[in-house]
């Protein structure tokens, strides 16, 4: 063996050496903590929680009210963003080929999708908090919709790019017009694929929490007029885990383990979804 | 996709509704995002008027007496999000690497959706574990760091201070533990995209098969790559939740990262609601303007970046 080969054997090895070493020390810490969450979650977890409304510190309580305004939030957000986001992207894979706008629009949605959502906050702060006068939870439910929309029209756009154009000929050839045919036959190939964005889109959204904390502000009581500030589940685990209180923390850890959870869930949902589509 | 997009000579009422419906729909979000740049700008315009330019090097904070600058944010959100990029590369490198090369299918699959499934928890977690479980830990390490790396010339004053725990160190290794699943999750994809054709032929050449990584997938998917981080940078210049438990939340700026510090989204997080005089809050807009702006860059870089691998493909499959 010759002192060449010999070298390019070891920096072969040790790159991968160090690559495995790495990738086990990441999942090792990523594993950590969600065996944190996991922890102190379960410890806090009892029925108390869903039952009762965030306490004063000291106080039994629960995160009822909590849960309830991030469902309504979460849910306008999803009201206002999936028709939004299914028609933008309809329009970049079906009405826009070869001109200018459609990658125009695909280039600024990209930018939207990884702008902080703390400047998306502000942004909704701005335009609605502002003139209004006063925190509310339709400013939430904004900022939310503007972090949700992107993602839908990204994955829209993608899977109905994805649609064998056979399969548009042949519903045009049959003389369907151009939105019979993408409404009965494209949106029907793709619709795993949509929903799939749409769930991801869900999942990002809801452990958001930058954005709704000079939006929604906070209620300790229970509330559901979004014209006022609400609680939320994020804003809520954010001031107790914050809190110097060791109930408080816990629980935020508990409110923690049901957001993670959640959102572990829609994952995995998105990912069958997709693979149940791309098996058939 | 069709060649022409309109399906019959003459396009039907319900067409031209449903197009025009889908084609406001695609304006309104290049409306929002111009949106979001107007408004900031608009409102804070009273604090750069009434302070200028120097309020990107100013230091002062003093909400008593309404003067504002934003040096000592701007530079924390700068310093945290490079020790963040500093860790967090090297270390997704590796795990891309061994999920798309080393691992065999079976565990790299797996390893790979775990990777981005973990991506997907909120960043509020990452804060928490941070404050709860990290940083009462570090705290441990800090003397043993101060005494031996500290004393070090040059380096060694970055490395001392009073051991808390939290501070501008901890702050940019929980951002890096954050980005790191994202911007492995990116690289896997992107190294996934090189023909298999490139590398076997270097293998039929005699390469090593991390000769094969370095000078035939990394050299395909460099500009790529490059992209991916600067998305990770883009999200860890604006990261707020995973900041804001761990970063001190102090107006200060030390040669030492063990002290706190501040960044710009850990300060919006914590003062905005609480911002009292017009001019208090429109500073902590334009600290809100700069972030944008820096995060616009960067993201607009990624985005040229990985759309130079997409049109090689592109190339490559015609």
């Amino acid at each position: 063996m010759n002192a060449l080969y010999a070298r390019r054997r070891f920096w072969n090895f040790f790159h991968f050496g160090m690559a495995m070493l790495v990738t086990v020390i990441g999942l090792v810490v990523l594993l950590w903590i969600t065996w944190t969450t996991l922890r102190f979650g379960f410890s806090a977890l009892n029925l108390q929680l869903f039952r009762m409304d965030t306490p004063a510190p000291g106080n039994p309580g629960g995160l009822r009210n909590a849960f309830v305004g991030s469902l309504l939030l979460v849910g306008l957000a999803v009201l206002a963003g999936t028709p939004l986001g299914i028609l933008a992207g309809t329009f970049l894979a079906e009405f826009s080929q070869g001109r200018r706008i459609g990658g125009v629009v695909r280039f600024f949605n990209d930018i939207l999708l990884s702008a902080p959502s703390i400047v998306i906050g502000l942004f909704a702060y701005s335009v609605v908090v502002y003139p209004m006068g006063h925190y509310s939870g339709w400013a939430g439910a904004v900022a939310l919709a503007i972090i949700f929309v992107p993602v839908v029209l990204r994955t829209t756009d993608e899977m109905l790019r994805l649609v064998p154009g056979s399969l548009r000929e042949a519903a045009l050839a049959l003389g369907a017009p151009y939105w019979t045919m993408i409404l009965r036959v494209t949106y029907r190939a793709a619709g795993a694929g949509i929903l799939t964005g749409i769930l991801l889109a869900l999942a990002r959204i809801s452990g958001e929490t930058a954005p709704l904390i000079f939006t929604v502000l906070n209620n300790q009581f229970w509330s559901t007029d979004l014209g006022k500030p609400i609680a939320s589940l994020p804003v809520a685990i954010y001031q107790f885990a914050m809190s110097p209180y060791a109930d408080l923390q816990a629980l935020a850890w508990a409110g923690a383990l049901v957001t993670v959870i959640f959102i572990l869930l829609l994952s995995l949902a998105a990912r069958y979804v997709l693979y149940r589509s791309q098996r058939s | 996709m069709l060649a022409s997009s309109s399906g019959s000579p003459r396009p039907s009422v319900g067409d031209i509704f449903f197009r025009s419906l889908a084609g406001f729909a695609a304006l309104f979000v290049l409306l929002v995002l111009f949106g979001v740049a107007v408004a900031l700008l608009w409102r804070s315009l009273p604090a750069f008027q009434h302070f200028g330019w120097s309020f990107l090097w100013t230091g002062t904070w003093d909400p008593v007496r309404d003067l504002f600058g934003g040096w000592i944010p701007i530079a924390g959100t700068l310093i945290s999000s490079a020790i963040a990029l500093l860790i967090a590369v090297p270390l997704a490198y590796g795990v891309a690497l061994f999920v798309t090369s080393l691992a065999p299918a079976w565990l790299g699959r797996p390893v790979g959706s775990a990777i981005e499934l973990l991506a997907a928890i909120p960043s509020i977690i990452y804060g928490m574990w941070g404050l709860f479980v990290f940083a009462p830990l570090f705290a441990k390490a800090e003397p043993w760091i101060s005494a031996h790396i500290g004393t070090l010339p040059y380096l060694g004053v970055l490395f001392r201070g009073p051991p808390m725990g939290i501070g501008m160190l901890t702050a940019g290794l929980i951002l890096a533990i954050m980005v790191l699943p994202f911007i492995a999750s990116i690289m896997r994809d992107v190294f996934a995209v090189v023909p298999p054709m490139l590398k076997e032929s270097a293998y039929a050449l005699g390469a090593t098969p991390w000769e094969v990584q370095r000078h035939v997938v990394l050299a395909y998917t460099r500009s790529a790559v490059l992209g991916g981080i600067f998305l990770g940078l883009g999200r860890a210049l604006g990261e707020t939740m995973a900041v804001t438990f761990v970063i001190g939340n102090a107006h200060q700026l030390s040669s030492s990262l063990l002290k706190p510090g501040n960044s710009i989204a850990a300060l919006l997080a914590n003062e905005f609601a609480e911002a009292s005089s017009p001019l208090y809050q429109s500073s902590l807009l334009a600290l809100g303007f700069i972030l944008f702006v820096m995060t616009l860059v960067i993201l607009i870089l990624a985005r040229l970046l990985l759309w130079r691998l997409e049109t090689a493909q592109g190339k490559a499959g015609l």
